[in-house]
């Protein structure tokens, strides 16, 4: 073991250090990667100059996208040298258009729909991670409607699996039916585009890598077939035929969502990736791929941002995975193929945060968590997050 | 029920060897937090089909608390005293099923925010017990084996990068026969220090002919237990109320017999063989993943002095427009990507032998099939260096193991 510990002195000095003093480790480590490598200066003294004090006059304008990655991705295979290969897009075009925050911590259940439901409630949930049921606090969709009197329209939710059908709305009495976001699922919907086919979609549909034959049916609030054409204006055999070009279902999502953009312009979108999650299948290079194809995907979104005459300009873009993956060194583990052991490494994450009313080019890593971001969003949008257990993320605002 | 409860009776359902430990220790176990007893029990509940290496473990863990004072006893399960358990949990059957009882307390944990509490107090209790274990020495060093790369002659990125940093990368390897000189080696040092489990021999694909002093395990030759695994679980899905929990417990419980492996005479390795599939991701549709989960578990399970293992080609993951336009390909393989796949689990391969006793001794060798590339991690060897001599793959080894 000491051998071991010696060859690596990241992995010594690591050991030593408390779960939180980790967690800062991961957060200088990516800064001083950013700084090398996209050029990008360190934030705390400028936060009081924000350039969303001059966007104020827009408030009622303003567009919000979230992407979220279901499946985190670790730092050795995107924000440190040895990952940089593998996301050329938001490090050369994104990263250097945001403000990033080295230290994100997720201190809930590291299951994806509860880590994404928790993202969506700013309260860490407890919800059967595998069950297709509401959070139990209000979601940002609803704070957002509910207060600032919003259609149904102006919220919309593009997730990757049946389990995420039931995150648009919670079961809070105060809030909950009526208030929330409408969720489309492009799996769910290319599934019943497809019905009567002879195409085996069995594979695809897989609703979960964590646990990979398993899907759950659902039944309420999804995105029914006949409002393909009504919403989204297309087809049945469009879609389908569109579905046919495109590699991966996060594809299909962003596909859905530039869809969205055009025909709905919604305030508030929120897209869930998930196809970096096939590394719980163990397969190191279809992670790698996934990673790839996902950083991609980031980039074509916020060019679509700049070309949608409802978006360029009054849009701000937040980017973040729902949490990490273990790390290499934890015993308990199997390095990326998992994020079951709680450790830093799977804890700590990052988030990229561009367009209107963010400061560019600038690295943050004072510590913020996961729940934090939905009174942030609330601030930016003017509603209150009243249940919500995070904080406003002061440099954003 | 609580620990401080318990009787001899509780373990009548045990297997007898596993029985007449728990009876020995009754005691100790009485004494022991809800929390922490039925993560041992797990492991003992499997004594009579555990490795030797993993029986002297339970033994030397039982002797190591029974011998500590009752005020230092307290003392290691503090933290685990502390976690705050449902009243649920206790009345569960967490004797007869210690491994159901941890899943269930791990997600109770998680959604009560305690996971991290959890998380510390294993970790410390694991440092304090491997501090008080007795390390015998070990007969020869470790060596550990990766063939990686079959059927491929380029790829797309450097090869080894995580593991050249802690040995000498070798450019100019000779590849001839290498695939022959490391079955032949790892048969040797089975044959000279002759002890059970010592020796693996894991191939991602149809293994080659060896003897059976080795513990082999192969991908192909367990495709029959796949395919009833995989029926078994398509047909718990479509039970009404199964989910994923449920389904995992299902697994849990399954035993060789049940997927065909009765004549296959040897309890302990049919159950670890079972484990591989039963208990791992993505083991039963990757050969890679099978591969390097099976050598994960060998070191963690067996501590091997040798363990070779071959990758060989895993099956292609269609991308979704060939899944939409249906085209039947089947057995179609990924060699580029098992490669990628094979060059991070050598990795961990290497991680995993060194968190063994003996780490400093020991010695690692990975190897691109059939090509001039190789990296060889060994006491003697300087580390972050490239070297153009021309080896062949016995010369290598010798180095390795020199």
């Amino acid at each position: 073991m000491a051998s071991f510990i010696s060859d690596r002195s990241s992995s010594a000095q690591l050991r030593s250090l408390a779960p939180r003093e980790i967690a800062r480790h991961f957060g200088r480590t990516r800064r001083d990667f950013l700084r090398d490598a996209a050029g990008m200066a360190l934030g705390g003294a400028l936060v009081s100059a924000s350039p969303l004090v001059r966007a104020a006059g827009v408030i009622k304008k303003r567009k919000i996208i979230v992407i979220t990655f279901g499946g985190g991705a670790r730092d050795q295979e995107t924000f440190a040298p040895e990952g940089r290969v593998n996301i050329p897009h938001m490090l050369g075009e994104l990263a250097p258009q945001s403000s990033f925050f080295t230290q994100v911590t997720n201190h809930g259940i590291l299951g994806h729909y509860v880590a994404t439901a928790s993202l969506a409630t700013g309260v860490y949930e407890t919800l059967n991670n595998f069950s297709a049921v509401p959070p139990d606090h209000p979601t940002l969709f609803e704070y957002f409607r509910k207060d600032l009197g919003r259609p149904i329209s102006d919220a919309w939710v593009v997730a990757p699996s049946n389990g995420f059908n039931r995150i648009g709305e919670s079961d809070s009495r105060s809030y909950g039916a009526g208030f929330g976001a409408r969720v489309i699922l492009p799996k769910h919907l290319l599934s019943a585009a497809s019905s009567g086919t002879k195409a085996d979609y069995a594979h695809l549909l897989h609703d979960n890598y964590e646990t990979p034959l398993y899907a759950p049916q659902i039944s309420g609030g999804e995105f029914e077939l006949q409002q393909l054409e009504k919403v989204l204006k297309l087809s049945v055999d469009d879609f389908t035929q569109h579905a046919k070009s495109l590699a991966s279902p996060d594809e299909l999502s962003v596909y859905i969502a530039r869809q969205l953009m055009r025909q709905e312009s919604p305030s508030l979108l929120w897209i869930t990736m998930h196809d970096i999650d096939i590394a719980h299948s163990g397969a190191f290079s279809l992670y790698i791929d996934a990673i790839r194809r996902t950083d991609r995907l980031c980039a074509a979104l916020w060019q679509a941002v700049q070309q949608e005459p409802e978006y360029a300009g009054n849009t701000t873009l937040l980017i973040l995975p729902d949490f990490g993956r273990d790390a290499d060194e934890d015993a308990g583990g199997n390095g990326f193929q998992h994020h079951r052991t709680g450790d830093p490494a799977s804890r700590t994450t990052w988030m990229m945060a561009l367009g209107q009313g963010v400061r560019p080019g600038v690295v943050y890593d004072s510590p913020v968590q996961s729940i934090d971001l939905v009174p942030t969003i609330g601030a930016m949008m003017d509603f209150n997050a009243a249940q919500s257990q995070g904080r406003p993320i002061r440099e954003l605002l | 029920m609580l620990p401080r409860d318990l009787h001899a009776a509780n373990f009548d359902a045990y297997p007898p060897q596993a029985r007449q430990l728990a009876v020995q220790h009754l005691t100790l176990f009485q004494q022991l937090p809800l929390s922490f007893l039925p993560s041992l029990l797990r492991e003992l509940i499997e004594y009579d089909y555990k490795f030797p290496v993993e029986r002297i473990r339970i033994e030397q863990e039982l002797s190591i608390l029974s011998d500590l004072p009752a005020p230092q006893l307290a003392q290691w399960f503090h933290a685990f005293a502390a976690l705050d358990l449902a009243m649920s949990l206790e009345r569960t059957d967490w004797v007869a099923k210690p491994a159901q009882f941890i899943e269930k307390e791990s997600a109770y944990l998680w959604s009560t925010h305690q996971q991290d509490s959890f998380r510390e107090a294993a970790v410390s209790y694991g440092d304090r017990l491997q501090s008080a274990r007795p390390l015998p020495s070990l007969p020869t060093a470790r060596l550990g084996i990766a063939i990686i790369g079959q059927g491929t002659a380029t790829t797309p990125e450097p090869l080894f990068l995580a593991l050249r940093k802690h040995g000498t990368f070798f450019s100019q390897i000779k590849p001839e026969g290498g695939l022959e000189v490391l079955l032949a080696a790892t048969e040797a040092r089975a044959a000279a220090h002759p002890i059970d489990y010592a020796h693996w021999y894991i191939d991602g694909g149809a293994p080659n002919p060896t003897t059976k002093a080795l513990t082999t395990v192969s991908y192909s030759t367990l495709a029959p237990v796949r395919d009833k695994l995989l029926s078994f679980m398509q047909t718990q899905i479509a039970r009404p109320g199964m989910g994923p929990e449920e389904l995992r417990t299902e697994l849990a419980q399954m035993s060789p017999a049940q997927l065909g492996m009765e004549r296959q005479g040897d309890p302990a390795l049919d159950r670890f063989q079972v484990k591989i599939f039963t208990e791992g991701s993505g083991t039963q549709i990757f050969s890679t993943t099978f591969a390097q989960w099976t050598t994960r578990e060998a070191l963690r399970r067996a501590e091997p002095l040798t363990l070779l293992v071959r990758y060989a080609p895993r099956q292609r993951q269609k991308p979704m427009n060939e899944l939409l336009a249906n085209t039947i390909s089947p057995g179609e393989l990924d060699p580029a990507g098992s490669l990628v796949d094979a060059n991070m689990a050598a990795y961990y391969h290497w991680v995993n032998q060194q968190r063994l006793h003996g780490a400093e001794q020991s010695s690692f060798l990975v190897w691109w099939e059939g090509q001039h590339q190789a990296v060889v991690i060994a006491p003697t060897l300087p580390r972050r260096v490239t070297s153009g001599s021309a080896l062949t793959l016995k010369q290598l080894l010798s180095l390795a193991t020199g």
